[in-house]
């Protein structure tokens, strides 16, 4: 783990993220289309996660999970931006002595819940996760998991969806970051792969800030939740802008 | 004497009644047998049906929350179908768990190959940080999984039903002296001490008795070594034949030494019958052992 004194106590906003994460990349014209993750995750932390930096392994704290860890730039970002990680430590991303590599590893960043990078392992983690806190009776704490439509090709996830439905997990929700990336797509829209499981399923804009927080804080009792944050297709060469930004 | 299965079942259910961080996740297979601890401890027994990714990522997100995770199921369904679960959603997450099968290589031998996993321990000792046992009588199977869940580290216990006369006093960690002699070393593993004893226990041979076999008891092999003035050394193991050849290299690599990895082998048989046809089929029945054994240790 970092030591806690390299972290800052400045505070970012959403408008700085994109410099946050040119520090990750050495491009000021960092592409967004590439990011397709960024304002679900700054939503997530600035909205509506119940997480500490000051106490990152907090039994109470709501559970955020990246299981899509690839290009993880917005998530450092965002945890650079919350006090979880020093700004300092964004040059060193996938350096041999950064604790920031391409794919987060949780035994080296605080407040990161897992190590993922191989696709479809977040799903059935959360899955557990949630389990758990159910089985220690704490009722408070939420599960997030994030996860891509392309990161549904793999079946695991498919095991988890089912189990998660059928045994009404309503302390988990999936958030979807759909970039239509899948190979071959998800006939009906991916949402409905969660429909027809029993989850509660609502599609947004992935770029609209007030959007994505109304649909991760809606109601869902007795079924676990799925948001699906629509964004531009993997390959477009702009991304749409974010709109209800605080 | 009850089997290693019904013992697994019996300790487990206590251990869920006098330790709340206990949880047993399983994917169909013995859910029936859990039935009276699942209606007892709701939310603690979970059955994920016959979804193995999601038994050994359900077992790592538990850990992840602070408990103490069971899973279970066959080998091959526990080791080899989630393998990359096994390395990423337990030991790349820092955290660890107790993994118990039940069917070791060819309990299930009419099942046929779908149903067999001789592999499985050299396939986990590709792995960091996992403690494996083998136990040889429910007795010792009890005493290890007790002792694996009071641990918070990462524990394979392969279960057998096949199962040695006696119970020895085995002591996690470490192997057992059964015999001593100087014409050599034997290292029996779990419930291949029945057969190592009904072969050699009539000859000058020493006869050490495994039920860990990772970390693997150098300085047990060592000081057995050095005491039968012999560095010949068979291991015989209910698993893939020459798993733990290594590993004896390893603790004697400043001596010369003669090293035979008796074991399940690899061709696949395509065989059904009994387990009793199976064992005489890869050599590892007494009579076969004796001929093996005596032709090595000269």
């Amino acid at each position: 783990m970092l030591d806690m004194t390299t972290k800052q106590s400045a505070r970012y906003g959403y408008r700085d993220l994109g410099a946050l994460m040119a520090l990750m990349t050495g491009d000021e014209k960092h592409d967004p289309a590439s990011t397709s993750t960024r304002d679900a995750l700054w939503v997530l932390y600035d909205r509506v996660l119940n997480v500490d930096p000051r106490d990152p392994d907090a039994p109470g704290r709501d559970r955020f999970l990246l299981s899509k860890g690839h290009g993880p730039t917005a998530y450092y970002a965002v945890l650079a931006a919350k006090g979880f990680i020093g700004r300092d430590l964004l040059p060193g991303f996938a350096g041999y002595d950064s604790p920031l590599g391409h794919h987060p590893d949780r035994t080296l960043i605080p407040g990161v819940e897992i190590g993922s990078g191989s696709l479809g392992h977040g799903l059935g983690l959360a899955v557990g996760t949630a389990l758990g806190l159910r089985a220690q009776d704490l009722r408070t704490p939420r599960v997030f998991v994030l996860v891509g439509d392309a990161e549904l090709d793999e079946g695991s996830n498919h095991e988890a969806i089912a189990f998660a439905g059928a045994i009404g997990l309503d302390n988990l929700n999936a958030v979807v970051v759909d970039n239509a990336s899948s190979t071959y797509g998800w006939s009906g829209g991916v949402g409905t792969r969660f429909e027809r499981e029993g989850w509660s399923v609502v599609k947004v804009d992935g770029r609209d800030h007030d959007a994505l927080e109304t649909a991760f804080i809606s109601p869902h009792e007795g079924r676990p939740h799925a948001v699906i944050a629509v964004v531009e297709p993997k390959n477009s060469a702009v991304a749409r802008p974010a709109t209800n930004v605080r | 004497m009850d089997t290693m299965r019904e013992r697994f079942v019996a300790t487990a259910t206590e251990l869920l009644d006098h330790d709340p961080r206990v949880l047993v996740v399983l994917a169909d297979i013995t859910d029936s047998q859990f039935e009276p601890a699942a209606a007892r401890h709701p939310g603690r027994v979970i059955n994920v049906g016959i979804r193995e990714q999601l038994l050994i990522g359900v077992t790592g997100g538990l850990a992840l929350a602070g408990l103490r995770p069971i899973a279970h199921t066959f080998p091959s369904f526990l080791v080899e179908r989630p393998f990359e679960q096994v390395k990423l959603d337990i030991g790349h997450q820092g955290v660890g768990a107790v993994l118990v099968s039940y069917g070791s290589s060819y309990d299930m031998s009419a099942e046929g190959r779908t149903h067999q996993a001789p592999g499985d321990v050299a396939l986990l000792d590709t792995l960091d940080g996992w403690t494996i046992h083998v136990p040889g009588h429910p007795d010792e199977a009890d005493r290890l999984l007790r002792h694996a869940v009071a641990g918070d580290d990462r524990v394979y216990l392969r279960l057998s039903g096949e199962s040695n006369a006696q119970a020895q006093p085995v002591a996690p960690g470490r192997f057992l002296v059964a015999r001593t002699g100087h014409r050599g070393t034997v290292i029996a593993v779990g419930p291949m001490l029945q057969p190592v004893l009904d072969a050699v226990a009539d000859q000058d041979i020493t006869i050490l008795y495994a039920v860990t076999v990772r970390p693997f008891d150098a300085g047990a092999l060592q000081g057995a070594v050095a005491a039968s003035g012999s560095a010949d050394v068979v291991i015989v193991e209910p698993y893939l034949a020459g798993t733990s050849n290594r590993e004896i290299d390893e603790a004697l690599m400043d001596l010369p030494h003669r090293v035979l990895g008796l074991g399940v082998g690899r061709a696949e048989l395509r065989r059904y019958g009994t387990p009793v046809e199976h064992a005489a089929a890869h050599g590892l029945d007494a009579a076969s052992l004796r001929e093996r054994i005596s032709a090595f240790l000269r």
